[in-house]
């Protein structure tokens, strides 16, 4: 019988093609020592990062400075930033790559939101959207 | 004496001692279909005061939803929105 790809490049090809896109979210923390600007920029740049690699950008939010429930890198607070966007499954990779080389980022976490998930960000977002208008 | 009065009281039915609510699962009962690791203060309920998971015997959440209710403990813990180990938590 013959094999149904017989080239390697046949088979990238295929996991080529079947590249998902999904919705993502990202949380996350910058070091308290930052400025107000110093902060809007990092968000900025990670943003950058997503549009430029394609990425459509449902949501964000910034949570400001919160209290973190433990210490990390001997820090007791941190800024919270929120992303979340459509994109290709490869983008996360990338994304956190940048984020290990960031030395303001102390934490993130990166998931792939399900059906749910979406429905309840969509509620969130008009909810807020709600409260700002009133 | 004390054997006299153990003696005296005598119980013709066995005595209730639980007469305790059937337990249920709050994300069935109220169709909650995703569990929010960003709000600590619900996730709370199902810690115990050192902070960890509560089983679901206690609960009484579905396999399901302790399944998610757990994603969502570890999520906020990973993002320092709940702590790890602690005590006195409530």
């Amino acid at each position: 019988m013959q094999p149904l790809f017989s080239k390697k490049a046949d088979i990238l090809l295929i996991t080529k093609s079947f590249s998902m896109v999904n919705n993502y979210e990202t949380v996350f923390i910058l070091t308290p020592v930052l400025s107000d600007a110093q902060m809007k920029e990092t968000v900025e740049k990670f943003k950058g990062l997503l549009v430029s690699e394609g990425a459509e950008i449902v949501n964000e939010e910034c949570w400001g400075l919160k209290k973190l429930a433990y210490p990390i890198e001997n820090k007791s607070t941190g800024f919270y930033a929120l992303l979340q966007f459509k994109g290709d499954s490869s983008l996360v990779e990338k994304l956190e790559v940048q984020f290990r080389r960031d030395e303001r980022v102390i934490r993130f976490l990166t998931f792939r939101l399900d059906k749910y998930a979406v429905e309840y960000a969509a509620k969130r977002v008009n909810k807020f959207k709600a409260e700002k208008e009133a | 004496m004390a054997n006299n009065n153990q003696q005296d009281i005598r119980y013709l039915a066995p005595v209730a001692v639980d007469n305790k609510k059937k337990k249920y699962c709050r994300f069935k009962k109220s169709r909650i279909k995703y569990i929010d690791y960003k709000d600590p203060e619900f996730l709370k309920k199902f810690l115990n005061e050192q902070g960890k998971i509560l089983p679901r015997r206690l609960t009484g959440t579905s396999l399901k939803y302790q399944r998610k209710v757990a994603q969502a403990v570890k999520r906020a813990r990973h993002l320092a929105l709940l702590p790890y180990v602690t005590d006195m938590m409530k």
